[in-house]
């Protein structure tokens, strides 16, 4: 098992700079009364994470907006989305969507694409 | 469950001191998505760090220290094409700065704790633990840490399991993308979106950031994606709520709102 000093020294560095981003707020903050404007603003911070991760994964395929039938992610998305708003349910959304995915590939569709 | 049931009655008695254990493994079990989607992602980065150049011990570690999936992937691009370490370390600090909006939005939810519990738990903050965490634990609530601890640890634990089992084979194992596994983490995060998603306000900040992340998506600059289509829409709706406010406490600058009292 060989470990090179030079990619240790990168990785604790990588380290540093990722642990720092997830402490620093919730250690500097904790202890301090927020402005109401702070707390307004962090409310709608969720909402607006999720969105930003989500519609990429869907919308965007290989760098390149991808709003076409070819699109596995964006078929799937939609029955995914439809279970999600029934039940409220993570794990029933997951398989739903992953089974969703399984048949439209076993179908030929989005061939080699979709990742 | 074995080694307590001398304690049961106790255990009735004192309702919140007892049952650590449980609240852990309740926390565990929220974690079972983000393990389904994580296990195909650390099997895949620990195949991609071996191409591109690392050890398996070197790959491993670099799980167990880091814990961000997309800023390993890209570590690993880096590496192969020859990077320096600095340029490692500051495309990594770019691309996780989105970590600071998660750490700041969890206050809410985990401000009572001590500052060496919050040390240890903010270790855990990923995309996923973080949207499952604020799609599970009421927001202005105390979230009780063994819940949370469980949830990151349970999702750590299977992130450098399967990026071991990666980087040990050197090459992929069986042909997930047929069973849809790759699926698994985008559609978590439409649930998770679809239960954030409590009131207008909050439909159109969806509607705003999820254009602009994919606007953002499209060009050079994606590593900004959810930094700056986050902090973009969060604004949006914060000036839109407090807009409307005025307008319902009858401050001058907005049209009288009808149904208001």
């Amino acid at each position: 098992m060989s470990v090179r000093a030079a990619i240790i020294a990168m990785v604790v560095g990588m380290f540093a700079v990722t642990y720092l981003s997830r402490a620093v707020p919730l250690l500097a903050l904790s202890r301090k009364q927020m402005p109401a404007w702070l707390r307004t603003w962090l409310s709608y911070v969720a909402v607006a994470v999720l969105a930003s991760l989500a519609a990429p994964s869907v919308l965007v395929a290989d760098g390149k907006l991808a709003l076409h039938s070819g699109n596995v992610y964006l078929m799937a998305s939609v029955p995914t989305l439809i279970v999600a708003a029934r039940t409220r349910s993570l794990l029933l959304s997951v398989v739903v969507g992953m089974l969703c995915v399984m048949i439209l590939r076993a179908l030929g569709i989005g061939a080699g694409a979709g990742c | 469950m074995g080694s307590e049931a001398g304690s049961m009655m106790a255990r009735g008695r004192k309702r919140n001191t007892s049952g650590s254990l449980v609240r852990f493994v309740r926390g565990a079990r929220l974690a079972v998505p983000v393990v389904v989607g994580y296990v195909p992602i650390g099997l895949a980065y620990g195949v991609i760090a071996r191409h591109s150049g690392l050890s398996p011990a070197e790959a491993t570690l670099m799980s167990v220290l880091v814990f961000a999936g997309s800023a390993q992937f890209i570590a690993c691009g880096l590496v192969s094409s020859g990077a320096t370490a600095v340029g490692v370390v500051s495309t990594t600090l770019l691309v996780n700065l989105r970590h600071m909006l998660f750490s700041m939005s969890l206050l809410s939810r985990l401000r009572h704790l001590s500052r060496p519990v919050l040390a240890v738990l903010s270790f855990g903050i990923t995309d996923e633990t973080f949207g499952v965490a604020v799609g599970r634990f009421p927001a202005d609530e105390p979230a009780d840490w063994r819940e949370v601890a469980g949830l990151n640890f349970v999702s750590y634990a299977a992130w450098v399991a399967s990026s071991f089992v990666g980087a040990a084979l050197g090459s992929t194992v069986g042909d997930g993308a047929r069973l849809g596994i790759d699926f698994a983490l985008p559609a978590m995060f439409i649930c998770l979106l679809v239960m954030q998603v409590s009131s207008r306000v909050a439909l159109l900040v969806a509607v705003v950031a999820g254009a602009l992340a994919v606007a953002v998506a499209a060009t050079p600059l994606r590593a900004w994606a959810t930094v700056v289509a986050t902090i973009v829409a969060a604004s949006v709706g914060a000036a839109l709520d407090r807009h409307r406010a005025e307008r319902r406490d009858g401050h001058p600058g907005g049209p009288a709102e009808r149904r208001g009292s």
